[in-house]
C-alpha cells in the first residue's frame, strides 16, 4: 500500500515539476527595443505663419513649428516609425479604430501608424473647413472636405504604404499615415526610443522610417527573452 | 478569313455577344460604351498616332510634348482621373473616360477627340486602362445617384450662396468665384505642379462638362489629383442642387439662374452678408 502511495506521490511530484518547467508563452516572447538618433546637423524647423486662418492662429500662443524633422535630447529623432518588415506572420487587421484629428490647423498625430485593413476615423476639431487629401499611390488617392461639425470620415487602407497627407486649403499642414503590414510597430517619441514586444523566437527584419531621413533596416534574431538594444543612426543634413 | 480560324472567330463572337448582353464580365483590356465594344489591342495603334506625343509611350504623362505644356498630360499609370461619375478615390466608368476623350479638357492642351470614330475612341479607352493594374484589381466605381434637379428659385439660389460660404468654397474660388481666394495662390496638384481653381467669371466650360448635372457631379465626386475635394459626405442631394444654382450666378452666361439673380439683386443687395471671413466664428 505504501509503495503505491509513494509511486503515485512521485508521479504527482514529477508532473508538478514538469508543468512548472514549461514556460508561459509571455516568457518566451522577446522584445526588440532601441533608440533612434542622428549624426550631423539637422535642418532647423521654422515657425508656421497661420495668419491666413485666424481661427487656427488664435489657438497657438506661440507659432507652431514645422514638423518634418523633430529632434530631442541626446540627438534623438522623434516620429520615426519602427516596425517588423519581415519575419512576422501576416497580422489580421485589428478592429480597434485609429484616430486622426485636424486641430489648430495641424494633424494630430503628425504620423499615425496603423495596420492595413484597420478602420480609421478622421475628425475636424477646428472651426474652419479642411480637406483631407491622402496622396496615396499604392492605395487609392482620394480627397474629401471636412467642414467643422461634420461627423468623422471613415476610411481603410488595404495595402501597406507610407501615405503623405495634406490639406489644400492650408498648405502648411503635412502628416502621414504609416500603413503597416504588421502589428509590431512603434513611433518614437521625443526621446527616440521604441520597443517592439511580444515577438516569438525567430529572425526578423526591423525597419526604421523617417519622412526626411529615409529608411534603414537591420536583421535581428530573437532567441527568447529580451535581446540587445537595436539602435538606428540617421545621417542628417542641414537642408 | 481562313477556315481554320473559324472556331476562334465563333468563340470570340459568342464571347462578344455575351459581353454585350451583360452576361460575361469585361476584362480590363476591354471597354464597352453605348454598345460599342473596344479592345486595348486595337487602341494601341490609335494611341501611338494620337496620344503618345503628350501622354508618353508608358502612359505616364511624359510624352515629348509634356515639357512644354501646362497643365501636364494625365499620368494613366496612377489611375487617378479628374472627371468621373464615381466617388472620389474610385475608378471612372468606361463612359466617363469616353466622355473625357470626346470632350477634351477646356483650357488645356487636350483637344476634343470627337472627330475620331466612336469605335476608335472606345478602343482608346480600353488601351488607357491597360496602363494601370488597378483596373484588374478594383474595377470601376459605382456612379453616384444624381437626383432630379430641383427648381432654380431665388430661395434655392440664396441657400446655395449660404452653402458657398459655409463649405468655404470661397477660400480657393474667391468670394465672387474669380479663383482668387486666400488659398488659391499656393495650390498644388497631387504631382506638386501649381494649379489654379476654376474661375467662374470667365464663363468657360468646366473641364468635366458644362451642364448643371456636370457641376453637380464635379463637387459631389471631387476632381481627383487636384485640390478640389468631394463634398458628397457634407451635402444632401437637394442642397447640392441649390449650390449648383448659385454657382451659375457667378458666371457671365445667360442661364436662367443668372438672369433671375441679376433681376433680383439691385433691390436686395444690401440684405446680403458678404461672402468671406468674419462670418459667424470664422
Amino acid at each position: 500500500m505504501r509503495t503505491k502511495h509513494v509511486a503515485s506521490l512521485t508521479l504527482v511530484v514529477i508532473a508538478a515539476s514538469t508543468m512548472g518547467a514549461v514556460p508561459a508563452p509571455e516568457d518566451r516572447a522577446g522584445t526588440i527595443s532601441g533608440t533612434v538618433t542622428f549624426t550631423g546637423t539637422p535642418p532647423k524647423m521654422r515657425p508656421i505663419d497661420m495668419a491666413k486662418e485666424p481661427s487656427c492662429a488664435a489657438q497657438h500662443a506661440t507659432p507652431v513649428m514645422t514638423e518634418n524633422v523633430v529632434t530631442g535630447p541626446g540627438n534623438s529623432v522623434q516620429n520615426v516609425v519602427v516596425y517588423i518588415s519581415a519575419g512576422a506572420p501576416p497580422a489580421p487587421a485589428p478592429a480597434e479604430v485609429a484616430h486622426y484629428d485636424q486641430k489648430g490647423c495641424e494633424y494630430i498625430p503628425h504620423i499615425l501608424a496603423l495596420q492595413a485593413g484597420q478602420p480609421l476615423e478622421i475628425g475636424n476639431s477646428d472651426k474652419t473647413s479642411h480637406n483631407i487629401h491622402p496622396l496615396a499611390t499604392v492605395n487609392s488617392e482620394w480627397n474629401k472636405s471636412t467642414p467643422p461639425g461634420s461627423p468623422p470620415i471613415k476610411a481603410t487602407w488595404d495595402k501597406p504604404e507610407f501615405i503623405a497627407v495634406k490639406c489644400n486649403v492650408h498648405p502648411w499642414m503635412h502628416g502621414y499615415f504609416a500603413v503597416l503590414p504588421t502589428a509590431h510597430y512603434a513611433v518614437t517619441g521625443n526621446d527616440g526610443t521604441f520597443s517592439l514586444k511580444g515577438l516569438p523566437p525567430g529572425k526578423y527584419t526591423v525597419t526604421a522610417w523617417h519622412e526626411k531621413f529615409g529608411t534603414q533596416s537591420q536583421e535581428i534574431t530573437v532567441a527568447g527573452g529580451d535581446v540587445p538594444k537595436v539602435d538606428f543612426v540617421f545621417k542628417a543634413l542641414p537642408y | 478569313m481562313k477556315t481554320r480560324n473559324a472556331p476562334a472567330v465563333l468563340v470570340s463572337g459568342l464571347g462578344l455577344m455575351l459581353m454585350l448582353s451583360g452576361l460575361a464580365p469585361l476584362s480590363a483590356q476591354e471597354a464597352l460604351v453605348g454598345g460599342v465594344h473596344g479592345t486595348a489591342a486595337a487602341g494601341k495603334e490609335q494611341y501611338r498616332r494620337y496620344c503618345l506625343g503628350c501622354h508618353g509611350q508608358a502612359g505616364d504623362g511624359n510624352g515629348e510634348n509634356a515639357q512644354w505644356i501646362e497643365p501636364k498630360p494625365r499620368d494613366f499609370t496612377t489611375a487617378t482621373f479628374k472627371c468621373r461619375s464615381t466617388p472620389t478615390g474610385t475608378l471612372p466608368t468606361d463612359d466617363d473616360l469616353y466622355h473625357s476623350v470626346t470632350r477634351g479638357f477646356v483650357n488645356t492642351n487636350m483637344p476634343p477627340w470627337a472627330p475620331l470614330t466612336r469605335q476608335t475612341r472606345v478602343d482608346l479607352v480600353a488601351y488607357i486602362k491597360s496602363f494601370s493594374t488597378r483596373w484588374k484589381t478594383q474595377g470601376a466605381g459605382t456612379p453616384i445617384a444624381v437626383p432630379a434637379e430641383t427648381p432654380a428659385t431665388m430661395e434655392s439660389i440664396l441657400h446655395g450662396r449660404e452653402l458657398f460660404q459655409k463649405m468655404e468654397c470661397w477660400k480657393c474660388h474667391g468670394p465672387a468665384g474669380h479663383g482668387d481666394g486666400p488659398s488659391a495662390s499656393a495650390l498644388l496638384d497631387s504631382k506638386d505642379n501649381p494649379i489654379r481653381p476654376y474661375n467662374f467669371s470667365t464663363g468657360s466650360r468646366f473641364k468635366c462638362g458644362e451642364t448643371n448635372a456636370d457641376i453637380y457631379r464635379i463637387f459631389m465626386t471631387g476632381v481627383d489629383g487636384t485640390p478640389m475635394p468631394s463634398f458628397a459626405d457634407n451635402l444632401q442631394p437637394e442642397e447640392a442642387w441649390d449650390l449648383v444654382h448659385f454657382l451659375r450666378t457667378l458666371q457671365p452666361l445667360q442661364t436662367p439662374e443668372a438672369t433671375a439673380w441679376h433681376a433680383w439683386l439691385p433691390a436686395h443687395e444690401g440684405e446680403l452678408k458678404p461672402i468671406g471671413p468674419d462670418q459667424g466664428g470664422q
